[in-house]
């Protein structure tokens, strides 16, 4: 079983990272678990979402504790939490930030592999705006190997229409060639 | 079709699929996404049915039994003090013996102000005449809420039964599940056909006043279709099962219960949970089985007789309590096996108010407690915090102030 955990503020969309990487996942015929943390939600203030993901039906329904991965939405939140908490001894942790890998190191000393891409700028360039939640998918996709980019074609075009789905999935694609992972 | 969806919008779909007719609701967290969702479909026009906005869940609940008179299928959803508050109304449904469906999102009662999951609500509503089911994924989520149409409406129960799903670890949470289209469910549940209704053809008055000479007989009868409700709850549950491939079990669910010497006892998602704790143990050699408990009402009492017979230790798990003596699906089960066995009934209550119970605590307390380490009840998971203290500190100061001259 793969568990995720994303990392984002209120608004940004890590519900829906994890609820679309679940449907993709069951596209494939896979079984998924997608959700919130539970309880009253604040636009701005740190939110996580769990997704889950495995070959058999999923019974466990308490919170993920040790993920694989970690997603990070908002490079601001860094600082704020400690985001490998519970990460698993091989996990990943990746984040969406212009900055260098040493540059990240410097101030956050992570012993875990780290994978970086400039989603900010990604989503700015193919979106017009700066939402993550879909471009960031490329980079999870990338470092786990769960999905290749044109299985979440569907579940992106279901959600965002023809047209601005395809941009999602082109910026999508873009984490997925742009991501770049220290061990 | 297969879908990730919510546990709350699945609900909606399975009562698309199931020919609703009326929807009279009022929001509520954690159950407002089923009502918000039903209103969506309609105003799409992807769902035929008539849907009464109300100021309030007492409200709801008598449109809902209003609804169910003039002879069409009503279902509402609500949770918690929602729930509560249209307490006597729900006598009412049982009652008039109208045969609606209700969602229960379980959530706990405040104060203190909780939204999240426990068993208070329902269990407070133990003795309305409602029958009760727990579900505990969100495939038997939307099949038994299909499945709960047809046994309320059985003209040998004629009853309202209310689905009780948990909040968020289901409500809120996206998981795969097929959702069947209306037309695949009719043959499994045609269109509602009332016993009797309000119906100006044969007008007859319903709700007079009923004389102690004639009382107590109406309530004997709705004893005796909770019993006859238990045969129609199993025919639902293989009828379903041979249409649909699907099935949860009937009034009962077990796991690896088979050659067990253990059992462990709960109702919910808790119980999802605990097959993983069972798988984990019996990997350490302990014969261990899952033992849980769909319908509450009418309550399986020879199930558990039957399937509780010779084993050495029972532990029951509670997300309720019955303040001033223990939780209640311990007593219900210690009361259906009275006088069969002297095998030790033990009671662990964890999980009040949405804390989240692990697979690894519920083998860790079931192992204490077949070893015979716990006492009768025990509170698994209650650990003072900075946050009680404070409360305690702040009680002080007021005991210091009130006895001052």
């Amino acid at each position: 079983m793969l568990e995720i955990r994303f990392h984002g503020r209120g608004g940004q969309g890590a519900v829906t990272s994890a609820e679309l990487i679940a449907t993709a996942a069951i596209g494939k015929g896979k079984f998924a678990q997608a959700f919130p943390s539970f309880g009253p939600e604040r636009r701005g203030a740190p939110v996580v979402a769990f997704c889950r993901v495995d070959d058999k039906k999923i019974l466990i329904r308490a919170k993920v504790y040790e993920p694989d991965v970690v997603v990070i939405l908002d490079p601001g939140l860094l600082t704020l939490i400690n985001p490998v908490e519970g990460l698993k001894d091989n996990g990943i942790i990746i984040i969406n930030t212009r900055k260098s890998y040493e540059e990240i190191m410097d101030s956050c000393h992570f012993s875990c592999r780290v994978g970086i891409v400039n989603a900010d700028q990604i989503a700015r360039e193919e979106l017009g705006r700066v939402i993550v939640n879909t471009t960031m998918l490329g980079a999870v996709m990338k470092a786990t190997g769960l999905l290749e980019v044109d299985d979440i074609r569907e579940a992106m075009l279901n959600r965002f229409g023809p047209k601005l789905g395809e941009k999602n999935m082109k910026a999508l694609a873009r984490a997925y060639n742009e991501l770049t992972i220290k061990e | 079709m297969k879908v990730l969806e919510t546990g709350n919008h699945l609900v909606a779909l399975a009562v698309r699929a199931a020919g609703v007719e009326v929807v009279p609701a009022y929001p509520i967290t954690p159950q407002t996404q089923v009502v918000e969702k039903i209103a969506d479909l309609i105003d799409q026009g992807k769902m035929d049915a008539e849907y009464i906005p109300v100021e309030s869940e007492h409200s709801a609940c008598a449109a809902l039994i209003a609804a169910s008179l003039t002879g069409v299928r009503a279902f509402s959803a609500t949770s918690s003090h929602g729930l509560a508050y249209m307490h006597e109304m729900l006598h009412f449904a049982a009652g008039l013996r109208t045969p609606v469906v209700m969602v229960n999102v379980n959530r706990s009662l405040g104060p203190g102000w909780n939204i999240w999951c426990d068993h208070q609500d329902s269990i407070s509503a133990r003795d309305t005449g409602w029958m009760q089911v727990y579900v505990s994924s969100h495939q038997e989520t939307v099949d038994t809420v299909i499945q709960a149409f047809r046994i309320a409406e059985d003209h040998d129960v004629m009853l309202p039964i209310m689905v009780n799903l948990d909040a968020f670890v289901i409500s809120h949470t996206y998981m795969d599940a097929i959702v069947p289209e209306p037309e695949e469910v009719s043959e499994f549940l045609p269109r509602y056909r009332p016993l009797w209704a309000l119906d100006t053809r044969l007008p007859v008055t319903h709700g007079s006043v009923v004389y102690p000479s004639e009382f107590s007989e109406t309530r004997q009868s709705m004893q005796q279709s909770q019993t006859r409700a238990i045969g129609v709850i199993k025919e639902a549950a293989t009828r379903f099962g041979e249409l649909f491939g699907r099935h949860h079990g009937d009034m009962v669910d077990y796991y690896r219960l088979d050659d067990a010497e253990y059992v462990i006892v709960s109702m919910g998602s808790l119980a999802a949970e605990t097959m993983i704790s069972i798988d984990a143990m019996r990997e350490k050699g302990i014969k261990v089985g899952l033992l849980r408990v769909r319908f509450f009402r009418p309550f399986p009492v020879a199930e558990l007789q039957e399937l509780c017979r010779g084993r050495k230790s029972i532990l029951v798990i509670d997300r309720n309590y019955s303040y001033g003596l223990a939780g209640v699906l311990y007593t219900e089960l210690k009361a259906a096996l009275y006088g069969l066995s002297d095998t030790p009934v033990r009671n662990l209550i964890v999980g009040l108010g949405g804390r989240d119970v692990s697979n690894e605590l519920i083998a860790e307390k079931a192992m204490e407690s077949f070893e015979g380490k716990l006492g009768e009840i025990t509170w698994g998971d209650t650990q003072i915090t900075k946050a009680h203290v404070v409360t305690r500190e702040l009680l002080e100061r007021f005991q210091e102030l009130y006895n001052k001259k």
